[in-house]
């Protein structure tokens, strides 16, 4: 068991994997000399070699397409996007052929390919670099999303991902990367998280908090401070927004009767709209108060430190919702 | 070439052309197809001869205008045309349709129906056998309308980057869509495009299929000689729309007929058979009732098919476990 950072704990369960199966390379731009531009593969090219270890030119196209094709023939490619804005330009190679190649052909065809996405804002990259377009993944029905906010869940995802016959988002959040806050225990054995299940990160009977990601770490904060007033929130980490797993969700709603969904993308059609509905679809009769959503205001991501970080959500913002409905 | 090998190819072309003039009857007068429906008619010298030329364990994978593959391939017209149909028993249980036949068995990866995204499928089939060492190599079609989308390009540049085992094949059939190449593409000629990204190219007379063969052939073993990508324009035509409905209003007057009359693949192998491989015009019509019976065959199979189960809607979003 050793304490590691959610970089490492990725880095780790990309290395284990690749001695596990030799069907499993990476490949991405700059994921091999450089070693990643967010140091992820650092090592990697020496300890792999370049065919393993391959550095893809500037072309998100072929780099989501060619895993695709490269997994649908049996490979377990790791596709690398710098970071989830680029994704963009892979968007039809994502959610249009890597999600749909196993439905459309009748499930001849498997497709085990992960991508893996950088994401999040709050670095002052601007407004195209500084996405948290999550949920526009985790639309469509055929294209698995994850996204880990402790190293134990990231170790035991990437690997889950992998492993996966089907196609999977891997979306890290690079404030998460190597905050010593989020550094935890991960044990050096192997293990896995199973995609599509919830879990409870913080135990508590007077308000529901249902988030992932980065979120997860506001949240925490936010039940640090509220507890201090006498208030227990219990915190709910989907990790996984496709399949979505509310059964845990529900079940604290059902206790607590109030919930707060606190998440990094924009607000608008974001994932508290989708779990606001399935909340009151199947809990109305719990409902005591209406549901709080805590999330990234509806504007383009300045560049600007501070007026950038005042369109994002933070402890206090969380708290805040949170007395809005006790 | 020998006699037996030619009239295989002569019925798959025969199979072919019937195929599609029959799914035009089903579409626009029978109701029975729905959708898109891109027909082959004009093109089967390119899928029979590039196809014929291929290893077992090549792999193929084209777009949208895919029946001829299909058949080429060697999948049964009954379960190509119950799946043009929507039938449970269609190579995709009704759940690709026209554009989206494929058999993994028969390492037909699909048809696609998003210009240009098949590419890079191609391009990773082929890292595939790079990386396992394996030679199998992969014959990737397209029309001359994906050549100006990013697809093309990044699929080209990657491939060649990586030198992969991959023949790259454009079914120059003039028109993409309704929009002519020399209106689309600033550089009209493909095999220039080709050379572009150092990979190595040829313009071929996609209506003989003694050339398509024979190229194929060629640049097939080139791949699997570790040269990399390899691209050939095969120039054809298309005698029929783009899609269903469309009535080529943009083809100046004459064209068609022209193609038809002096090119056409069908009538080039008929008229080498007779003239120089000893085939009697006998036989060349017990192959056209042969495949007219095949085609009412599977007519028949298809309407009495089944359709897919409504319980079974939900099957195959994810592959198994």
């Amino acid at each position: 068991m050793a304490r590691l950072t959610l970089r490492e704990a990725i880095t780790e369960a990309l290395r284990d994997e690749m001695y596990r199966d030799e069907k499993v390379f990476v490949m991405g731009e700059e994921v091999a000399d450089w070693g990643g531009t967010y140091a992820v593969t650092k090592g990697f090219l020496e300890e792999f070699g370049p065919e393993r270890v391959r550095d893809t030119p500037i072309s998100e196209m072929v780099i989501g397409g060619a895993a695709t094709g490269a997994a649908m023939a049996g490979l377990r490619p790791v596709a690398e996007f710098m970071t989830i804005n680029f994704a963009f330009l892979a968007f039809d190679a994502i959610v249009n052929h890597a999600a749909k190649v196993s439905y459309m052909f009748n499930g001849q065809f498997d497709c085990p390919v992960v991508f893996r996405a950088p994401g999040g804002g709050g670095k002052q990259l601007g407004a195209t670099h500084s996405h948290t377009p999550d949920v526009i993944f985790a639309h469509f029905p055929g294209l698995k999303v994850v996204c880990p906010a402790t190293p134990y869940d990231a170790k035991g995802l990437l690997k889950s991902a992998i492993r996966d016959n089907g196609p999977v988002l891997f979306i890290e959040p690079v404030p998460l990367y190597t905050s010593p806050r989020v550094r935890g225990e991960v044990p050096d054995e192997d293990y896995t998280v199973p995609i599509g299940e919830s879990d409870i990160k913080r135990e508590g009977s007077d308000v529901t908090i249902v988030t992932y990601g980065e979120g997860l770490h506001i949240s925490l904060e936010a039940a640090d401070i509220l507890a201090k007033e006498g208030v227990e929130a219990e915190i709910i980490d989907l990790r996984s927004l496709q399949p979505l797993d509310l059964s845990l969700a529900l079940e604290s709603f059902k206790k607590t009767f109030k919930a707060v969904v606190v998440e990094f993308g924009h607000q608008t059609y974001g994932i508290g709209a989708e779990i606001v509905a399935q909340v009151q679809e199947k809990a109305f009769d719990y409902l005591d108060a209406p549901i709080k959503r805590v999330a990234q205001a509806n504007v383009p991501a300045p560049y600007s430190g501070e007026l950038e970080r005042s369109a994002l959500p933070n402890a206090e913002k969380v708290v805040s919702a949170v007395k809005e409905i006790l | 070439m020998d006699k037996e090998t030619l009239l295989g190819w002569y019925r798959q072309m025969i199979l072919i052309r019937r195929f599609e003039e029959r799914c035009d009857e089903l579409y626009q007068l029978e109701g029975k197809i729905k959708g898109f429906l891109h027909l082959y008619i004009g093109q089967e010298a390119i899928a029979v001869g590039t196809i014929a030329a291929r290893e077992a364990h090549d792999h193929v994978i084209t777009a949208y205008r895919d029946h001829g593959h299909a058949l080429a391939v060697g999948l049964p017209a009954k379960n190509v045309l119950a799946e043009l149909m929507g039938k449970a028993t269609g190579v995709t249980g009704g759940r690709g349709g026209s554009m989206h036949l494929a058999s993994k068995e028969r390492r037909f990866w699909g048809g696609y129906g998003i210009v240009g995204a098949h590419l890079t499928l191609g391009v990773g089939l082929a890292l595939a056998e790079k990386y396992q060492n394996t030679d199998g190599a992969t014959l990737c079609y397209f029309g001359d309308g994906a050549t100006n989308i990013g697809y093309f390009h990044e699929s080209l540049n990657l491939a060649k980057v990586w030198d992969l085992p991959i023949l790259f094949i454009c079914e120059n059939n003039k028109y993409g869509m309704g929009t002519a190449v020399d209106e689309a593409s600033a550089e009209p000629s493909m095999v220039k495009r080709a050379k572009g990204y150092n990979i190595p190219g040829k313009q071929i007379d996609g209506m003989n299929i003694f050339e398509v063969h024979e190229a194929t052939r060629k640049a097939l073993a080139a791949c699997r000689k570790g040269k990399g990508p390899q691209f050939l324009e095969m120039i054809t035509y298309r005698y029929e729309g783009h899609s269903i409905g469309d009535r080529t209003r943009y083809r100046p007057e004459g064209e068609l007929d022209k193609w038809r009359d002096e090119s056409d693949p069908i009538a080039t192998l008929q008229n080498h058979l007779l003239s120089e491989s000893d085939v009697a015009e006998s036989e060349l019509k017990a192959i056209q009732d042969e495949v007219d019976k095949e085609i009412e065959e599977a007519v028949q199979f298809a309407n009495e098919s089944p359709f897919p189960a409504l319980d079974t809607l939900t099957d195959h979003i994810y592959p198994e476990a």
